[in-house]
């Protein structure tokens, strides 16, 4: 039996490393400094999940930290995947951070360029893009396998760190996503989360560039899955958010049963019959589920796709 | 070149308070151009601020003049018996012009009456777009004549990021609400017809910002030039 060297002894790590499908899934922090908020999220995910993703001021929003809604979500009994992005930090702050989050026991991260400012609730703030995704994922490489500061002075002792990106398979230019996702493995992201994932062919050909540079054996790949609550908001992802690729077809098929719980009824089935279609895609290691402030959907979604119980290790 | 926009009107006649002679100083190079604060739009300027103070019933003198260029030492020796004249300027250059005005006519008041904005260009007629922040350290030999530190709106450095439209735009709309085309479409297109698609792969470290504007004031020293 041949031994892995984990890079960071994550929960999350273990799991992708077993081979066994990952599930995580989205946790926002609260517009306040009240944690209940994350431990009441912590409660409905626990048992379903490997890991929750926590969203560092998503869409540009002012929300409490992920760096401390992370550790919240630790204390309260599941691993926390910590977003970081390069809209709010320059590189001592996002160094910093990430010495701070391991301290605290943080071992999993997502590097991520941020939504624009404009997007946000402080339009008239200075973005600071001091890098980007690409350059963070390396710095973090480095603090970790290099034990050297982007500066190149050396840092003592080990950061143990998973280290992972986001790609959008639906962007454009679409004939270049593959290879920015090459870039960013080679970088040294670990594991990749998608943008949510509605058009299924679009996904599958992208994966078959994926899998033609090999890119599935060099990084986990989890499939980003969004439950849909009802025709209007699949409709707004459809026509008013960046990077979505969502169908007429599925707009269609929530629209036609009745508002209310029979539209979030058939979200949560097309969400179910999504995850069961892409864990048949070869080199898809696992899925992140986005059910934006609708976390109470997640373990109906994970148990109905045949995906409990989640591994445990010791 | 360097553009500007004038400022609103009474945001300018409000600088005029409390004073009975007024000169409207514009500068005849790059704020010219964008039709902003050459000697023509000196000239509108003065009137209309003689106008408003003509309803109100106020004395004031207002006149006009320009420099060829206000941030040279020499063409602001061509004015300076003019605005010795004037106990307020109203500089119509760009911050530039504006800052040697003031220097050079030191302790004399200098206000500005325009706002400076970027470095542009023409896009269409009368339409100008920004294309350099000038932060000294130029990557356009690595991005096919495109700047991404200020085309695009992240200053993304390796590509874009999942926010590109099919069409090529970018997920930021412009101030003005229109759309902006998206930075590394624009490269990666002319990449592939320079058939150096190869150099969208390369990683680019992240930049050195010592270079730009964060350190305090930039100095360009050019000891060859200098007077022996």
């Amino acid at each position: 039996m041949s031994t892995i060297t984990l890079k960071a002894g994550s929960n999350l790590e273990k799991v992708l490393t077993s081979g066994a499908f990952a599930v995580t899934a989205e946790c926002g922090p609260p517009k306040n400094a009240d944690g209940t908020v994350i431990q009441d999220k912590v409660e409905i995910l626990r048992g379903s999940v490997d890991a929750v993703n926590v969203t560092d001021n998503q869409t540009a929003v002012v929300r409490a930290c992920s760096l401390a809604a992370a550790y919240t979500a630790q204390v309260a009994g599941v691993e926390a995947v910590m977003q970081m992005t390069c809209r709010d930090r320059n590189r001592l702050a996002m160094q910093a951070d990430i010495l701070g989050a391991s301290m605290l026991g943080i071992r999993n991260v997502l590097c991520l360029t941020g939504d624009h400012i404009s997007f946000g609730n402080h339009p008239q703030a200075r973005g600071v893009h001091d890098l980007d995704s690409m350059g963070l994922i390396r710095m973090y490489r480095d603090l970790r396998d290099e034990r050297r500061f982007q500066c190149g002075e050396e840092m003592d002792g080990a950061l143990p760190l998973y280290i992972g990106c986001a790609e959008n398979p639906f962007a454009e230019p679409l004939e270049f996503r593959a290879r920015r996702l090459e870039q960013k493995v080679l970088a040294g992201a670990d594991f990749v989360q998608t943008q949510s994932i509605f058009n299924i062919p679009r996904f599958e050909r992208w994966m078959e560039e994926v899998r033609a540079l090999g890119l599935h054996r060099e990084v986990k790949i989890l499939a980003g899955v969004t439950p849909i609550k009802s025709a209007g908001m699949a409709n707004h992802m459809r026509t008013s958010v960046p990077g979505m690729d969502v169908p007429t077809e599925l707009v269609d098929r929530i629209a036609a049963r009745e508002k209310g719980e029979p539209q979030r009824a058939e979200g949560t089935a097309l969400a179910v019959e999504t995850i069961r279609r892409l864990a048949e895609v070869e080199g898809v290691a696992g899925v992140h589920i986005m059910a934006i402030e609708w976390e109470s959907a997640v373990p109906r979604i994970v148990e109905a796709a045949g995906l409990l119980p989640r591994p445990a290790f010791t | 070149m360097i553009t500007a926009d004038r400022k609103p009107f009474d945001e300018i006649y409000a600088m005029t308070e409390g004073h009975d002679r007024v000169l409207v100083a514009g500068c005849d190079t790059c704020v010219a151009i964008c039709m902003t604060g050459g000697e023509k739009e000196a000239e509108i300027l003065a009137s209309e601020i003689a106008i408003k103070a003509k309803q109100e019933g106020r004395e004031l003198t207002v006149e006009h003049t320009a420099a060829i260029r206000q941030c040279e030492w020499e063409y602001l020796d061509t004015i300076a018996d003019t605005v010795g004249g004037f106990p307020l300027v109203l500089s119509m250059g760009c911050g530039i012009g504006i800052q040697a005005m003031a220097e050079r006519f030191a302790p004399k008041l200098v206000m500005p009456a325009v706002n400076t904005n970027m470095l542009g260009l023409p896009q269409e007629h009368a339409v100008w777009l920004e294309r350099c922040i000038a932060c000294g350290d130029c990557v356009l030999g690595l991005t096919a004549g495109v700047c991404p530190v200020v085309r695009c709106a992240k200053s993304l450095m390796n590509g874009p990021c999942g926010g590109a439209h099919d069409d090529g735009l970018c997920e930021v709309v412009g101030k003005d609400g229109e759309p902006i085309e998206c930075a590394w479409v624009l490269i990666w297109e002319r990449l592939k017809a320079q058939d150096r698609e190869e150099l969208m792969f390369a990683y680019r470290p992240p930049k050195d910002w010592s270079s730009s504007s964060s350190g305090g004031p930039r100095k360009m020293v050019r000891e060859d030039a200098m007077p022996v």
